[in-house]
């Protein structure tokens, strides 16, 4: 199945932007310092931003990046957002309160917990009325956004906006499921050639397990990789910075593979 | 110019505007572009929303507050049993009414023979999912698809907004006092409970498949947007067949959530009333297959013949004033069955009873379908499902279809004056062949299912 790359945006530690995160990607000894960006939204009015989550935020940001790189009208572009953990922080202050003997939740607070809290901004934020699926498939949530978005974008004939995120979860969750990161990485894809086009993906979902994931050389982006399902994306990136003909192997569950073909454009 | 991308309308689109349908207006009327793209001018349309081949609903079932399985569930609709009781969920102290299935608390999914890997599952969500699978020999119609196909080619998609949350609430209230920390036992269970994934990984393990799987968490849209991923999945020959469905259970972060909101009502849901109040939350589980037709096709066979997916782009909680949204799901879903508004013989409404939902909705459908178009909610049945909303709808339209009958709208006693749909209250025993089962979400996202007879 074919498909193209249009704009990417990615944010994680010591990868603040495409532009600055490709040179990483693309060299074979990096110099890479692991400091945490802050992610900036601005497409959300002020209040909105000041309401949102830290996970919304970071969802955005790298949504918004892909975008503006690609130059489509984002009410033009279906969606798709991944997530293994959805709003954690949200999660916790729910629990907290629902622990409490008043059990007093803020209405506001109740609305903002739902996986789909980044969707629903990025849908208000745009004005897009296209379709937003919102998933979650633990380490294997960027694998299945990838063939969400593939089959949306070949059914379709639509740009689909994939935005993979998470961010480590609060204490006490934390202790539950220690994720590495925070991580988000977008990729805006197109069955047909865009008019920025950064590769061409021709991707195959396979049984065969006989070939071994594709990893990252690096020891701090490996460590990155394994700990976080969005940065399940690295091998993809890594392979589109590089800018030459590459087979990524990406796990997906335990049972099957996504073979993704690389070639520059 | 490339592939996909259209400056005229094609034929089919000619038609549909010819019919008097607001496709896009939304869009074209959006008043800025707030990603700064003013040099960008939409001068292409994207086609979207193509017709696809109908799949077929080769076994599908569903448990709720009406009883476990299709018979049950159709006798309740029948002799207007609703199965909304008095909150008796925990220590729930809210004045409200719940739709709540029985027995849940006192089985388990690690029970008899069950692996030490299916033990793990064990929560409220998992145990409502495993009643489901249980009923109308849906695992037996999955085996024989895993056989026919292999477990490779057979994914499982499902919905559900909370997922095993009710596992973490539990595990807050047992906190260590001094540092706070989770009871060891949640730290383990985190994953195959509260993780969002964890019904379809429960669901997939236990069926014994190992192909696709994901769990799509659009709020109340979850389960029928399942049914629009899995269709894809098969168009995109990422699979043979899907077990598609959802399931959402009760918990304390739904109860006082929409408490919090003041949108439940006090007593039973009234859809559509003059005098509605809010909703009623319920639990359910619902699953179908999903086959290519020309493998699993036979007379009067019920399939998924459209769906329509869009979004609101307005409000997190609030729909959007003018249902642009759910009009552009119903229409989306009406195009890709190739049908048009008079093909369309039933709509099973949202439905939810809140006063802004339904008047909204009514809005949505008499723009796209008129005055005369029967629908009717089911709430007052089984109370608002939430993430299993969708596929409990599509699972009440398969029943219309096979069973020649429309449900009325119950606990209803004066349909809303301001409403122009035709809203049903009595039932109707007729034939049905064509039905359309609306899903609205918070995040503004809607999906619209068109189920029929082949």
């Amino acid at each position: 199945m074919e498909l193209y790359v249009n704009g990417i945006g990615i944010l994680g530690p010591g990868l603040a932007g495409w532009d600055e995160s490709r040179l990483v990607l693309a060299s074979e000894s990096p110099s890479w310092e692991p400091a945490m960006p802050e992610p900036s939204a601005s497409l959300l009015p002020a209040n909105e931003q000041r309401r949102s989550s830290e996970t919304v935020r970071w969802a955005l940001h790298v949504a918004q990046e892909a975008m503006r790189q690609a130059e489509v009208d984002a009410r033009e572009v279906a969606s798709v957002f991944a997530s293994s953990e959805g709003e954690t922080g949200v999660l916790d202050r729910l629990c907290t309160a629902l622990a409490a003997p008043q059990r007093t939740i803020s209405p506001t607070l109740f609305h903002h917990s739902v996986h789909n809290a980044a969707s629903g901004y990025w849908g208000i934020a745009t004005g897009s009325q296209q379709s937003s699926t919102v998933l979650a498939c633990y380490d294997s949530s960027f694998c299945a956004a990838f063939l969400e978005a593939a089959a949306y974008a070949h059914t379709d004939e639509r740009p689909v906006l994939l935005v993979a995120y998470d961010l480590p979860l609060p204490p006490p969750l934390y202790a539950a499921r220690p994720l590495g990161g925070g991580f988000a990485a977008a990729l805006l894809l197109t069955r047909a050639p865009g008019p920025h086009n950064l590769a061409q993906l021709d991707l195959t979902l396979s049984n065969d397990l006989s070939e071994e994931a594709t990893i990252m050389d690096d020891a701090g982006l490996e460590t990155l990789r394994t700990g976080n399902q969005a940065a399940q994306s690295l091998p993809l990136l890594a392979a589109i910075a590089r800018q030459c003909d590459t087979l990524v192997l990406l796990e997906y569950l335990e049972d099957q593979h996504l073979l993704i073909r690389v070639a520059p454009c | 110019m490339p592939q996909g991308l259209v400056d005229e309308p094609t034929e089919e689109d000619k038609l549909h505007l010819a019919a008097g349908r607001r496709q896009n207006q939304a869009v074209d009327d959006a008043p800025y572009d707030p990603m700064g793209h003013r040099h960008v001018v939409p001068r292409h349309r994207y086609v979207g929303a193509r017709g696809m081949a109908p799949l077929i609903l080769t076994s599908y079932t569903i448990v709720s507050a009406l009883g476990r399985g299709l018979d049950e569930t159709y006798r309740a609709l029948q002799n207007r049993r609703s199965g909304l009781r008095l909150c008796d969920f925990e220590d729930v102290g809210i004045t409200t009414y719940i739709g709540r299935v029985d027995g849940v608390e006192d089985m388990s999914v690690g029970g008899g023979s069950a692996s030490t890997e299916l033990k793990q599952f064990d929560c409220r969500n998992n145990r409502l999912a495993l009643l489901g699978l249980q009923q109308d020999g849906f695992i037996q119609a999955v085996i024989e698809a895993r056989e026919r196909y292999g477990a490779h080619r057979v994914a499982v998609i499902l919905g559900s907004s909370t997922s095993g949350i009710l596992e973490t609430e539990h595990a807050y209230c047992r906190r260590d006092p001094a540092t706070g920390a989770l009871p060891s036992s949640y730290l383990t269970s985190h994953r195959y409970t509260q993780n969002m994934f964890s019904s379809a990984h429960f669901v997939r393990a236990y069926l014994g498949l190992r192909g696709p799987a994901m769990v799509i968490s659009t709020a109340c849209s979850s389960s029928a947007k399942a049914f629009a991923t899995a269709a894809r999945f098969i168009e995109a020959g990422f699979c043979d067949a899907a077990v598609v469905g959802g399931v959402d259970s009760l918990c304390l972060t739904i109860l006082y959530g929409f408490a919090s909101l003041e949108l439940m009502s006090s007593g039973p849901c009234r859809p559509c009333d003059e005098n509605r109040n809010g909703l009623t939350l319920g639990e359910s589980a619902g699953f179908a297959l999903l086959e290519k037709s020309k493998q699993a096709s036979r007379p009067g066979a019920v399939a998924l013949l459209g769906y329509g997916e869009s979004c609101d782009g307005y409000h997190m909680s609030h729909p959007h004033p003018e249902g642009t949204g759910a009009i552009r799901a119903m229409e989306a879903a009406l195009r890709r069955s190739a049908l048009t508004a008079g093909d369309i013989d039933y709509i099973h409404l949202h439905g939810t009873a809140t006063r802004a939902n339904d008047r909204i909705e009514d809005t949505a459908v008499h723009s796209v379908f008129g005055p005369s178009t029967l629908c009717s909610s089911t709430k007052g049945w089984t109370g608002h499902t939430l993430g299993a909303a969708g596929v409990t709808g599509a699972i009440i339209a398969a029943m219309c279809l096979t069973r020649s009958f429309v449900p009325g709208t119950l606990n209803t006693t004066r349909i809303d004056p301001d409403l122009s749909s035709h809203v049903l209250l009595e039932n109707l025993e007729q034939p049905v062949r064509r039905v359309l089962s609306n899903s609205f979400g918070f995040g503004g996202n809607n999906c619209s299912l068109i189920l029929g007879t082949v």
